[in-house]
């Protein structure tokens, strides 16, 4: 009795086991994940604010306080609106973002480099009925139009789904102390002066340009130097994930070729795989490095940091005379379609681009252009000043037609998944510029391809 | 006669069958934790890696495609193989140096240096990972503490950024797991020695052995159990690697630091590709049971 007692537990256990087993997936396999969206509120669109008191909530990157300042100047002109600011990282915020909008409490308003799918997947608002009741057609439709996504899911035209807290343009920042000491009294006005300024420095025992790549932005540089031989139009349309776009384009291979050159003639840092972004700005503002590639983001506080020892300055052009390209762009928002107050948020964001004490704060907090109607009135800035140059460099940008997204934005796994291995790779003289752009280019089709 | 044993005999198969319902009661909280948390997600798991979906939307049933794309990507397969190479690093240096550890703080005198010595080793542990991972990344750098110290004793040649090195990142990352395991693998010892018969010790002692004799014939055999235990958690450690290595390298320098935990989260979190992120997690899973199952069955067997 003993033994077949055993025997019964024995046999129980598995047996209990496999039915539960089998009863759960007969349960799920009668529907397959996913497919119910949030429905989005219906709303009847108002540009007036309410007066009952509301609480929006705000998902934003960590490193960037425009929106705690923006929010508390908004509280202070419409006391019944506060707001709940929450930061994560760039990557931890870009990874969240789609489970944060499809939960059943999604921020108000969320930063969102990548739509990915969150438009087909209805998670995020289409702003198209309030851009006409507030009349945002007077706005710069070149700084609208990356924020569109048309039917097919392709960026570039269509509906308006994204809203941007300032615009950002790129360049070069020189240490002017070194340059005096190298005799450099001008800054570079094509590459191949450019180049000269690097050998110079390099001949003088200092760090041509300062640059890390354990987080991946001495992509700052490589695409810079790509964008100095390619059509902008050709990048922009692989960002946007125009059908047929590619990245093995002639002029990506000789800028990612100039980069493997500045590699091999040592013009890096020798640790730049161990650098990350925070490390590779302290070091320059430090002093470490004639130049560097970076945004104007960072102009307040190099300046605050080096004082008049800095210059700031666009890419220098392949041709003398020619048209400048730059990454930039906007530090896009979208508005969750879940959120219970869509008319409260959207108002939000466009007294960010009216009123006039906002604007100056992204003027002054972010370095940036505050968009919205070119014929308002623009923000004061101290004569002289980084941001006054970046400002300029904003304009040149716009006048020449000359602004790219930033490559990383292209899809949402390429920067992990290729652009930073591979660009590891580049600056350490372990691969050429041809296969650099080969293996981007075919991460880019698999990622899209699914 | 017949009539006094059988109602005796129905008794006791009540109570026995009363013992087994009670049994099963006093687990039901546990098991349904255990369905609720462990079987219904792996479940979900198996399920997703047949489909394409992103994790919010409508998705669509794949079949195989999932898999044969794991075990066809030579970044995916790449970083298991990685994750193999961290065994070194995880299981044979902490379970040896533990060995020795244990062995040599035993045979010191009880009192303050040797109670000191254990808590100084088992300090990593209550470390969590991530902190220890980005304090190791300070040490690790250019300007950090172990290049200090190489310049300091003339051997500046040998200097360089070790996470950003394309060849000592993944040594380096491992040695961190090292520091980490080799306090648990020493207060485990430590504890399994003192369990070891002492009479044994004596006979071997009589019989003239040395230090290294008794090491091999007495202390290795003893602590067979242990062994076995803690070559599988640590086995499992470095297949499913994660923290250290975010905290650190991110699988770079390009990727010669990139183990299945950054890949499956990259895939499922950064392209919400949920179905190949699950596929993966699931072939991860079979490869950890097929590392662990027969050290689990060798243990067993030997101790019989």
């Amino acid at each position: 009795m003993a033994i077949s007692r055993t025997r019964a537990r024995l046999a129980r256990g598995p047996v209990a086991l496999t039915a539960i087993a089998a009863t759960a997936l007969l349960a799920l396999s009668a529907c397959a994940p996913g497919g119910n969206a949030p429905v989005a509120s219906d709303v009847d669109v108002s540009t007036e604010l309410t007066t009952e008191d509301v609480v929006l909530t705000i998902a934003d990157e960590t490193g960037f306080p425009l929106t705690d300042e923006l929010a508390a100047e908004f509280t202070k002109q419409h006391p019944n609106v506060t707001f709940n600011v929450t930061r994560d990282t760039f990557q931890n915020l870009t990874a969240a973002a789609p489970k944060l909008l499809a939960s059943d409490t999604p921020p108000d308003l969320i930063r969102l480099p990548t739509i990915g799918d969150t438009v087909q997947d209805g998670l995020i608002a289409n702003l198209d009925p309030w851009a006409e009741a507030y009349g945002w057609d007077k706005w710069s439709e070149a700084q609208l139009a990356p924020l569109r996504v048309n039917e097919d899911g392709v960026r570039g035209s269509g509906s308006l789904y994204q809203l941007g807290l300032g615009y950002s343009v790129t360049g070069i920042y020189m240490n002017k102390t070194h340059a005096e000491a190298l005799g450099i009294d001008e800054v570079p006005t094509t590459i191949a002066e450019f180049e000269e300024d690097l050998a110079l420095a390099k001949e003088a025992g200092i760090l041509p340009i300062m640059a890390g790549d354990l987080d991946g932005v001495v992509n700052f540089v490589v695409q810079a130097a790509m964008n100095q031989y390619n059509d902008p139009k050709e990048m922009m349309d692989w960002i946007l994930n125009v059908p047929g776009a590619t990245y093995d384009t002639p002029g990506n291979v000789k800028g990612a070729d100039l980069v493997r050159s500045w590699a091999d003639k040592g013009y890096f840092p020798s640790d730049i795989n161990a650098i990350d972004y925070a490390s590779f700005v302290s070091r320059f503002q430090g002093g470490e490095g004639l130049f560097t590639f970076n945004g104007n983001w960072a102009a307040a506080d190099t300046q605050a940091k080096m004082g008049e020892n800095v210059d700031f300055f666009l890419v220098p052009t392949a041709e003398e005379g020619g048209n400048h390209v730059a990454m930039g762009a906007a530090n896009s928002f979208s508005v969750a379609a879940g959120s219970k107050h869509l008319n409260e948020i959207v108002y939000f964001l466009n007294w960010i681009h009216t009123d006039p004490t906002a604007r100056q704060i992204v003027t002054d907090v972010t370095g940036a252009a505050p968009g919205g109607d070119p014929a308002q009135e623009q923000p004061t800035v101290e004569p002289g000043s980084l941001i006054e140059k970046a400002l300029a460099m904003s304009a040149v940008i716009g006048a020449e037609n000359g602004q790219v997204d930033f490559m990383a934005n292209a899809t949402a796994g390429i920067y992990a998944g290729s652009i930073i291995p591979e660009s590891q790779l580049l600056v350490t003289s372990q691969i050429t510029g041809q296969e650099f752009v080969t293996r981007v280019q075919e991460f880019y089709a698999q990622e899209l391809a699914g | 006669m017949k009539s006094s044993i059988a109602p005796r005999r129905a008794a006791a198969k009540a109570a026995a069958r009363r013992g087994t319902l009670s049994g099963w009661a006093f687990s039901v909280p546990a098991l349904v934790f255990y369905a609720a948390f462990v079987i219904y997600p792996l479940i979900l798991g198996i399920q997703y890696s047949f489909y394409k979906w992103n994790g919010v939307g409508p998705s669509e049933f794949v079949g195989l495609k999932n898999y044969i794309r794991v075990f066809t990507d030579s970044t995916l397969l790449g970083s298991i193989g990685n994750a193999f190479v961290l065994i070194a690093f995880f299981t044979l240096i902490p379970v040896t140096a533990g060995l020795v550890l244990a062995t040599l703080i035993r045979s010191m005198r009880p009192g303050p240096f040797s109670s000191l010595s254990q808590t100084i080793l088992f300090l990593p542990q209550i470390i969590p990972l991530a902190a220890a991972g980005i304090a190791w990344s300070w040490m690790y750098a250019q300007t950090g503490a172990i290049n200090q110290v190489l310049n300091a004793i003339g051997l500046g040649a040998l200097a360089r950024p070790w996470l950003g090195d394309f060849q000592t990142a993944l040594p380096a990352v491992g040695l961190i797991g090292s520091w980490v395991l080799t306090g648990l693998c020493t207060v485990l010892f430590l504890t399994g020695i003192g369990k070891i018969d002492q009479s044994l010790y004596e006979a071997v002692r009589l019989d003239g052995a040395s230090w290294w004799r008794e090491f091999i014939t007495i202390t290795i055999p003893g602590l067979r159990q242990e062994i076995a235990v803690l070559v599988t958690i640590t086995i499992i450690a470095a297949l499913s690697s994660f923290d250290i290595i975010y905290t650190t390298t991110l699988g770079g320098p390009g990727r010669s630091t990139l183990v299945p935990g950054i890949s499956i989260y990259r895939i499922g979190f950064t392209q919400s590709n949920v179905g190949l992120a699950s596929a993966f997690g699931i072939v991860l899973m079979i490869l950890v049971l097929a590392c662990v199952l027969p050290i689990q069955r060798l243990a067993r067997a030997s101790s019989k």
